[in-house]
């Protein structure tokens, strides 16, 4: 533990000077789900906490079939999957918001946290990519949207600059025929960090595959797409199934650690991501 | 008076609501660190980075000058204690040693091992304070496995350690160090002789990993070292006495002075028997005459308390053709970790408890390894042997065609037959449990879908008895204080009123338990060994007798009657004409002489082994390794059931953790001996929704050594899990596993072509 300062923002350009004030060691605060915990063990130094919950517009989710889907970089988990909406569009998303912790975590934690905390391992990240999301950062020079396939440059680091934060994420509306998908494996059924988690995001034409995002965590520095030329333009058949978890495998660049070995891991990486590509296709099929 | 068949009772089989229970759900029962006296410090530990290093110079002097730090503790401020033996509650331990894992002295021997403490005004400022304290270590090479370390060539730890053999025909070992503390030998029978009469024999080698307790509340404790040299102690721990006893001897005060106040505990499971933080915070006390609070952060809870050992086992045994089993070796080598001190002794004793082999030999090795002192946990010892046991016993039934229950049945520990020391059994359960599995209808119904196997193992374990004393104070109004020293872990208070209550024809809420602190109550070992209910049930007998008998000399004052002619019947003194209930009589109490209080001392060793059996199905995901364990039922002889919620939980309690232990937790350590996972997250205890509801069988064979029946019930169920799911993963997927945990990984590892 240390002894740290608290700081609420109430808007965007609040945040951002707080942050400014507060230099290096001032950290935003969202759910603190993470940063508490690396906080009191000491594997952080923070002086000052800027929490940014209680700006209206990091906050809260909105919806259209025109605009697609925005929400608040620090809105909660459980509002997430128990929004109607985001379940039905954006399956993915809710399959990934529902697992991270259990229920007590989902009282806090946030898309924005699970993002800038841009851990290889990040559950909500291989669904953010899949479905094509876009991060709008604020900061001292004004606002900016990263697209979250580049937001990830490494294991714990980001493309955030110095008193930069994220405010909001954005997803196009998904197109029609289309399905999501996300699963990972751990050994247990809660409360542990993925050994491999995996997200896809399909359109079939018929039985063709038209478009395919596919995305793979825990097997590489940080999140990170799979080649998907095994499947688009192709019918979705065992075999380019196959091929595309064959794919996925050979672009895993996993670790050995106690959470997983390099051959369970490339293992896993063609298995979780033939199992998105069929619950994908399902859901696309309606 | 002995109970052989079971009686008919009024309170003792009842599930009434514990004592305990409403503070605890409502958070207002205090447990350790719930502590908050005036002026207190906080205390915080500088741990060790390294697995084995000299400490060539320790410097405090900067953690000192720091603003609002008010002492700094090291090695050198312990009193000079004396080379001995001395009990810790499940165990025992050498002062010395004690002391050298409360604060390292020369060499720090495991990762984690605390070095200095500071007490400061608060938890940051003596956190910050430890980042300050200069040590400069020579990295020493390291060994964590126990195998290597009883190599030659190995790292010593203790440059003094000598082998003691306690085996017959086997030479002392060479006078040089050695990391071999022990070697033990039971014989029986000529061994032989029994494989030179076998058909068969099989033999086989197993491994299980370090596995911790995982108790949720982290050790604490509180001191205050007052002006007039007495100390006083607030702690959760699983014995107060056992607690006061240690801290004396490490600090050389006389344990009258030293009071230890009972806090709620947080779970323990044999953990919380050894003493970590309370002398240091003593010191720290006595240094800056302020009391001083300490506990510790989760990552030392892995680190630097006591786990059970990680062993090597391996087991032989000879069978006729028709199952007969004739000659039996086991050889056991188990971790201490930094000192000696591993629970091999009774992990030899119950190797083969449940089997009658005439002819057997256990060689039992106790090691010492770059590791945190491992200690007491759940059946201690009784684990890792007897997995090794079922799971060889379950390929000698395949390679002899034998329905695996009926050649357990078949050579089943019996009245009478003698057991691995070469006494006779007295009357035990472990027929009746193995009958119980094969009549139960999971055993025999059928299994189905793909890749699902099931299993099944038994389990022994001795039980305790050690000392118990209570007091009881009958009040004017009817109702008895009941007042207790033996930590309630798993619904004792209840357990203890619901047996008093029986005695004196009462209900269990005309009894006041209460757990007091080591100065108002007297002697009582800790709470482990499945011994508290056992021996508390004869104190309160014991009391009940006597408030019997003198509230019956009072009625028969007031009749004016001889004592002999008052009965106690059905909660009320009968005599010739008239009658008390035990509420009037209590009323009548402080006019004739006064209100009665009844002291007793129960130090019986009647307890009664326990044998469990599991039947466990689950299912195996072939992609992906993941093990889901379908139906799980745990059949135990629990001698009498005193209150069967109770028993039921800690079946199920025992059940888990033993699930825990052959699936995913394990300590992992790199190859220079530093703890890889020292978190809840990493070290991977089971979560609930990886489990399903663990049905409960409870078979009860009376324990004729006690006024109610009672077999203590809580470690048994520790001991089955692990073989019965690597004997359902075989049934499952066709392989045969040598060591747990069997994660995910290890069963992919066996399923993937190799490359
Ligand atoms: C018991 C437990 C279980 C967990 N289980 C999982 C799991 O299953 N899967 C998983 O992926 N994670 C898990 N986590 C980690 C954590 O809950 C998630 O990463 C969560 O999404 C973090 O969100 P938060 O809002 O709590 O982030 P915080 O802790 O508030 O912040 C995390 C980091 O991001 C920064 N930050 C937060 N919001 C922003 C923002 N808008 N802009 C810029 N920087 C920001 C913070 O400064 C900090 O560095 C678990 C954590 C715990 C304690």
């Amino acid at each position: 533990m240390q002894a740290l300062k608290y700081a609420r923002a109430a808007s965007v350009d609040e945040a951002v000077q707080m942050l400014r004030d507060g230099g290096p060691t001032a950290k935003v605060l969202a759910g603190g789900t993470d940063i508490i915990v690396l906080a009191r063990e000491r594997r952080r130094k923070v002086e000052l906490f800027v929490d940014i919950k209680h700006i209206p517009e990091t906050t809260g989710i909105s919806y259209d079939s025109s605009n697609g889907l925005t929400i608040g970089a620090a809105t909660p988990l459980y509002q997430i999957y128990g929004n109607s909406d985001v379940v039905r569009h954006y399956s993915a998303l809710a399959q990934a918001s529902h697992v991270i912790g259990g229920t007590a975590i989902q009282g806090r934690a946030s898309l924005g946290g699970n993002l800038a905390n841009s851990g290889p391992a990040g559950d909500s990240i291989p669904a953010q990519m899949a479905l094509n999301g876009t991060a709008l950062i604020a900061g001292p020079n004004g606002r900016r949207e990263v697209p979250i396939v580049d937001f990830c440059t490494g294991p714990g680091q980001n493309v955030l600059g110095a008193d930069e934060f994220i405010v909001s994420l954005h997803f196009p509306h998904p197109a029609a025929h289309s399905g999501s998908a996300w699963e990972r494996f751990i050994p247990r059924n809660e409360m542990d960090i993925a050994v491999c988690n995996s997200a896809t995001y399909l359109v079939l034409n018929g039985d063709v595959v038209t478009e395919a995002r596919i995305a793979l965590g825990a097997v590489g520095p940080k999140v990170f797409m799979v080649p998907t030329d095994a499947l688009v333009g192709k019918p979705l058949t065992d075999e380019t199934i196959a091929a595309a978890g064959e794919a996925a495998k050979a672009t895993a660049t996993p670790i050995d650690d106690m959470r997983g070995s390099v051959k369970q891991r490339k293992h896993l990486s063609d298995v979780l991501t033939q199992r998105t590509i069929r619950a994908a296709a399902e859901r696309a099929r309606g | 008076m002995v109970a052989t068949d079971k009686p008919t009772y009024k309170v003792v089989g009842t599930r009434p609501i514990r004592p305990d229970g409403t503070d605890k759900v409502t958070g207002r029962a205090e447990y350790g660190v719930d502590t908050r006296l005036e002026g207190m410090l906080y205390g915080a530990i500088l741990r060790s980075p390294h697995a084995h290093a000299r400490i060539k110079r320790l410097d405090t002097s900067k953690a000192e000058a720091l603003p609002g730090v008010f002492a700094v503790a090291t090695n050198a401020d312990f009193p000079r204690v004396e080379s001995g033996t001395m009990s810790i509650g499940e165990g025992t331990a050498n002062p010395v040693w004690l002391v050298d894992n409360l604060l390292a002295g020369e060499k720090v021997l495991y990762h984690g091992h605390a070095i200095a403490a500071v007490a400061a005004i608060d938890q940051h400022t003596a956190e910050d304070a430890c980042a300050l304290i200069e040590v400069e270590y020579e990295v020493l090479p390291a060994v964590v496995d126990v195998r290597e370390a009883m190599l030659d060539t190995a790292p010593i730890l203790h440059d003094d350690l000598r082998t003691t053999v306690r085996a017959r025909g086997v030479e002392p070992s060479a006078n040089r160090p050695t990391n071999i503390a022990l070697h033990l030998r039971l014989e029986k029978g000529d061994l032989e002789k029994g494989f030179a009469e076998a058909d068969v024999v099989i033999e086989r080698e197993f491994e299980t990993a370090m596995f911790h307790q995982g108790y949720i509340e982290p050790q604490n404790g509180t001191a205050w070292w007052d002006r007039d040299g007495n100390i006083t102690i607030w702690t959760s721990v699983q014995g107060t006495f056992n607690t006061r006893d240690q801290v004396a001897a490490v600090l050389k005060v006389d344990p009258s002075r030293i009071k230890v106040m009972p806090m709620e505990i947080g779970g323990g499971f044999g953990g919380k028997n050894p003493i970590y933080l309370e002398p240091v915070a003593a010191i720290l006390s006595r240094k800056s005459k302020r009391p001083v609070k300490m506990w510790m952060p989760r990552d030392a809870v892995f680190l630097a308390t006591g786990p059970t050992s990680a062993t090597y086992c391996r087991i032989k045994i000879g069978a006729k053709r028709d199952g007969t089993f004739v000659a039996g070796h086991a050889y056991l080598a188990y971790e201490a970790g930094a000192y000696p001190g591993s629970p091999v002794g009774a992990g030899a004793q119950c190797a083969f408890a449940p089997y009658n082999i005439a002819n057997q030999t256990v060689d039992g090795f106790d090691v010492v390894v770059n590791g945190p002192k491992t200690a007491a946990y759940r059946a201690p010892g009784a684990p890792a042997s007897e997995y090794a046991v079922e799971a060889t016993i379950n390929e000698l039934a395949e390679m002899l065609q034998i329905e695996p229950m009926d050649l357990r049945l078949k050579n089943a520990s019996r009245e009478g037959t003698l057991n691995s020391v070469g006494a006779p059994w007295p009357t035990i359960g472990a027929e009746a449990v193995m009958q119980a599995v094969k009549n139960h209808p999971h055993y025999n119904s059928e299994l189905q879908g793909e890749d699902t196997g099931r299993g099944v193992a038994l389990g022994f374990w001795f039980n305790g008895g050690m000392e118990s004393s209570g007091t009881a104070s009958v009040q004017a109004d009817g109702r008895v204080s009941l007042i207790l020293g033996t930590m309630d872990i798993g619904g004792s208070r209840a357990s203890m009123a619901m047996m008093l209550a029986e005695d004196l024809g009462l209900t269990m809420d005309d009894i006041n338990p209460h757990v007091v602190d080591t100065d108002n109550v007297g002697y009582n070992a800790t709470t482990g060994g499945s011994r508290v209910t056992f021996q508390g049930g004869w104190v309160t007998r014991d009391l009940a007798d006597q408030i019997k008998a003198q509230m019956s000399a009072r009625a028969a004052a007031i009749w004016d009657v001889p004592a002999d002619q008052v009965k106690y019947e059905d909660g009320a003194f009968v005599g010739p004409k008239e009658r008390f209930s035990f509420k009037e009589m209590a009323g009548k109490l402080p006019g004739t002489g006064g209100l009665i209080t009844v002291s007793a001392t129960s130090k019986r060793n009647t307890q009664g082994p326990a044998f469990a059996g599991h039947i466990v199905d689950l299912k195996v995901d072939r992609e992906t390794g993941k093990v889901q364990i379908l139906r799980y039922t745990a059949i135990q002889d629990v001698g009498t059931a005193i209150h069967p919620s109770y028993v039921e939980g800690q079946i199920q309690g025992g059940a888990v953790q033993g699930i825990g232990m052959a699936l995913n937790e394990e300590y992992v350590y790199d190859d220079q001996g530093h703890l890889r996972n020292a978190s809840f997250l990493d070290y991977r205890m089971p979560v609930a929704n990886d489990l399903p509801m663990i049905d409960v069988q409870m078979v009860e064979v009376p324990n004729p050594g006690h006024p109610f029946g009672v077999r203590g019930v809580g470690e048994v169920p520790i001991v089955p899990p692990q073989a019965a799911i690597r004997n359902a993963l075989h049934d499952a997927i066709g392989i045969n596993f040598y060591r747990t945990p069997v994660s995910p990984r290890v069963i992919l590892d066996e399923l993937l072509p190799k490359d």
